[in-house]
């Protein structure tokens, strides 16, 4: 059962991939890699499980921090306009 | 503990069916909100799930709490940052997509 759940998480990375490749646009992919690393926390935990080494869980805990703090980073740069209308037009 | 054992079973199997529908949703829906929609919610159930899962293979107290911080932790900041992603696109003016409108 943990090996089915190996592989349904790396279809999903797989698929996350594609997705950030092709877009389109910013956020479709930082979505993209925000699902990838939030997969790969669950990869790291499940593997550990898998090989016997659950040690392997404190390397999952770190990468979820580092993939939020990264997310919240990245978007901090990506406000370019304040005020915007239904249809995305500029209002002021 | 036949018990546990099938506990576990079922919590890990409905963690992978949420995550693999999770990446139907990233593949097939139309715009970029939705996506949002689809990656958030099973992002957070499928990940509590899975966690619940090995919680349940019964492993000692350490590696049950360190499972428990990351479903904490996971808990909090997913449906944070699918909010901030959703909000960061809505104040840079990306377009809501109505029935009719091409996929994007």
């Amino acid at each position: 059962m943990i090996a089915a759940v190996m592989v349904a998480l790396l279809v999903t990375m797989v698929v996350a991939l594609v997705r950030a490749f092709a877009g389109p646009g910013l956020y479709n992919r930082i979505l993209a890699i925000n699902v990838f690393g939030t997969k790969t926390v669950l990869f790291v935990a499940v593997a550990g499980f898998l090989f016997g080494r659950p040690e392997f869980l404190d390397i999952g805990i770190l990468y979820a921090l580092v993939n939020f703090v990264a997310v919240v980073a990245v978007l901090r740069l990506t406000h370019h306009r304040d005020h915007v209308d239904e249809n995305g037009e500029e209002v002021a | 503990m036949i018990v546990l054992e099938i506990v576990s079973a079922v919590l890990l199997a409905a963690g992978a069916l949420l995550v693999l529908s999770g990446s139907v949703g990233l593949v097939r829906f139309p715009d970029f909100y939705t996506r949002v929609h689809a990656a958030g919610i099973t992002d957070s159930a499928g990940a509590a799930l899975i966690l619940l899962g090995l919680l349940a293979q019964g492993a000692g107290w350490a590696t049950g709490v360190r499972l428990l911080i990351i479903m904490v932790f996971l808990a909090v900041t997913s449906p944070t940052a699918a909010h901030l992603l959703a909000h960061a696109a809505r104040r840079d003016g990306v377009p809501v997509w109505h029935e009719g409108d091409p996929r994007r």
